[in-house]
């Protein structure tokens, strides 16, 4: 049983404030870029799997010619291997042709023993949209799971997992092959160690173009316009009050006022 | 433009800068203020340093380190001191100031013996040579080691010692022979629990206020022969071997410390406005963050020739001086500029730079003085100065026997 990682390059949070309108239209990208911080949450339970139940991990991201940082992070952390999808096999594509291109290197990538475990963030920090595992499960015909937030077992080719949902969290169990969206609460993301790095900063990460891949490249939706939202002005008010209780009766006030609560 | 990284390191190099800033933002960043406010040592930092490998971070792995080179040291310990230099203060006497030592001046019964307990963390350990009547002078220490058979005795009184009051392995140094001065140095290694050795905190320190600084006690402790490291005498050599070791994670060190002036300097420069406009558009602030900047660049590149040169085994005393000397300076200047970008509000401790300005101070201070630096430097251009071989000189960087 082989367990591949969907992981994605994205500026560094702290630098996202800082990307232009012109670059995001570009891709050419000043910014700082790591591994997308909820794509860690899943590349930590790959390598817990692999501790667990002996299985051979797998990180793969699509990106541009090059962009292979975040495939090293995973590498660093302690994923087996990593493969690079070359972008340009969706040619500037959406969200539903980058799920082909990664349903069709998760079948590449298990073409020696079978991938059944695909796992993913949530979401992106810069795309945000959420949608990806969801089209690469619907892509490969698999049953999904969302925001998983403990793998409780695998057994007998059926996957039991915890989900979290708005209210409360269910037990499910779910046939192998799975693909899987992680919730941040499923682990605390281990730092590269340097016997990581050093394998990582040596490792040549293949990467899959369109004469690798079978995959249909149409998209159904393109940016027509893009913009970037003017910072909000925040208005600061300290409320004055002899005592805790009265400076908490003016902020219930003021939240009523404005219909907060 | 390609950056300093991408020009001067290594992908290794680079993996490891994101690994230990990432470290220093998620688990020292957010609990250090407090711990400084309260004078407290962040004791729950050294198990998550020592898993991550930072305690054996440049010894070979056959002696429990991680194996990787000096420039990663520099790298770690720059990301460290960007959170507080308390935090890399800890490295470098452990690492530097002890473990390095033995590795490069130890048989290899002591090598065996000592680093792996240094390198996974079971030990901490500390350097104590300086007196209370001997910083800077260093031929002129007090403490004394009588030998009686198999064993020294020693008695003295080291003070000024960073993490005395938290290690349990000691480097101390001590007279075999008072009546020749800095030839009269040898070098032993104590641990906690002998009889007659007693450490303390001082309190009331104007910086690096979480980091643990104390005094270490001797009377009549009791040391066998083969706790003395190195030949007898050699203690001098072996105490400037030592701090060429340090300074070189001082000067790292003190690199964090601008960039993280920098940062802060221009997250606030923009955000603040006076006089209708962001205070990053007065060309008065414009200068300062000019000058951190110009700091930044110089102290990166001696930082990266001194590590280049211990990786060689090219021996750098002068070199590692020089990036110790301007970087620490450096870093003195910037978190001034720093205090005076963000005004008031970094005169207070809600922002860290008032934090960074009192921790600098101690920078221009220990690891030799910036005015010993100052005739270190000129008495190698003026000639009056020669480093001589040494008799255990630091082993050259080596990725096939180190890793």
């Amino acid at each position: 049983m082989n367990v591949a990682v969907l992981i994605k390059q994205t500026p560094d949070t702290a630098e996202l404030p800082k990307v232009t309108v012109a670059e995001a239209e570009s891709g050419e990208l000043q910014a700082t870029m790591v591994i997308n911080p909820w794509d860690e949450f899943a590349v930590e339970e790959a390598i817990d799997l692999s501790d667990r139940f002996g299985c051979e991990t797998v990180a793969i991201s699509l990106g541009r010619e090059g962009e292979i940082d975040a495939l090293k992070h995973a590498l660093a952390m302690g994923v087996d291997s990593a493969v690079h999808v070359d972008e340009a096999v969706i040619d500037g594509g959406d969200e539903w042709a980058t799920a082909g291109a990664l349903a069709a290197a998760v079948k590449k990538v298990g073409d020696g023993e079978e991938v059944e475990i695909v796992l993913a963030g949530k979401m992106s920090v810069d795309g945000n949209s959420g949608v990806i595992y969801a089209g690469v499960a619907c892509k490969l015909g698999w049953d999904l799971l969302v925001n998983v937030t403990r793998i409780v077992d695998i057994v007998d080719g059926k996957l039991i997992a915890e989900q979290a949902f708005e209210g409360g969290q269910e037990t499910v169990e779910v046939p192998l092959p799975v693909v899987i969206s992680v919730a941040k609460e499923i682990n605390e993301p281990r730092y590269p160690s340097f016997m990581g790095i050093r394998k990582a900063s040596r490792a040549t990460i293949p990467s899959l173009g369109r004469d690798d891949l079978e995959i249909d490249s149409s998209c159904t939706t393109r940016w027509t316009d893009l913009n970037k939202p003017e910072p909000e002005d925040v208005q600061v008010r300290i409320f004055e009050g002899a005592n805790v209780e009265e400076k908490a009766a003016q902020l219930a006030d003021a939240l009523m006022a404005e219909k907060v609560i | 433009m390609a950056s300093t990284d991408e020009l001067l390191y290594t992908e290794e190099h680079n993996l490891v800068r994101k690994m230990a800033y990432d470290f220093t933002r998620n688990e020292v960043m957010p609990i250090i203020a407090e711990h400084d406010r309260k004078h407290t040592f962040p004791f729950e930092l050294l198990p998550k340093m020592a898993q991550l490998g930072f305690l054996g971070i440049c010894l070979p792995a056959r002696y429990g380190g991680a194996g990787m080179d000096f420039l990663s040291l520099g790298i770690v310990s720059e990301a460290l001191e960007y959170g507080d230099s308390s935090v890399r203060e800890t490295v470098a006497v452990h690492l530097a100031l002890h473990a390095l030592p033995i590795f490069q001046w130890g048989t290899e019964e002591q090598k065996e013996t000592f680093l792996p307990g240094l390198a996974s963390g079971d030990h901490i350990a500390c350097f104590g040579l300086t007196e209370p009547g001997a910083g800077s002078d260093v031929a002129s220490l007090q403490s004394r080691a009588v030998r009686q058979g198999e064993e020294y005795v020693l008695t003295g009184e080291k003070m000024w010692i960073t993490l005395a009051d938290v290690a349990d392995r000691f480097l101390v140094f001590a007279k075999t022979q008072p009546g020749q001065g800095a030839r009269g140095i040898s070098a032993f290694i104590l641990e906690r629990g002998w009889q007659g050795l007693t450490t303390g905190t001082l309190e009331g320190k104007m910086g690096v206020r979480a980091s643990n600084t104390g005094w270490i006690n001797m009377q009549d402790v009791r040391v066998p022969a083969c706790h003395r490291l190195g030949e007898e005498g050699e203690g001098f050599k072996i105490a400037m071997s030592c701090l060429d070791n340090a300074r070189f994670g001082v000067a790292a060190g003190s690199v964090g410390i601008i960039r993280a002036c920098i940062d802060e300097s221009v997250k606030y420069a923009l955000q603040r406005r006076t006089f209708g406009k962001p205070i990053a558009e007065h060309q008065l602030v414009q200068q300062m963050i000019a000058h951190m900047q110009q700091d930044l660049d110089i102290g990166e590149l001696l930082v990266w020739k001194a590590g280049t040169l211990k990786n060689q085994g090219v021996r750098n005393s002068r070199e590692t001086s020089m990036a110790k000397w301007f970087c620490t300076e450096a870093a003195r200047r910037a978190a001034d500029n720093a205090v005076q970008v963000h005004g008031a509000y970094g005169y207070s401790d809600e922002y860290n730079v008032e934090r960074h300005l009192r921790n600098t101070k101690s920078a221009v201070i220990y690891e030799g003085t910036s005015q010993i630096h100052t005739l270190m430097q000129a008495a190698y251009t003026l000639g009056m100065r020669e480093d001589r071989p040494l008799r255990c000189p630091m082993p050259a960087y080596d990725p096939d026997t180190w890793q």
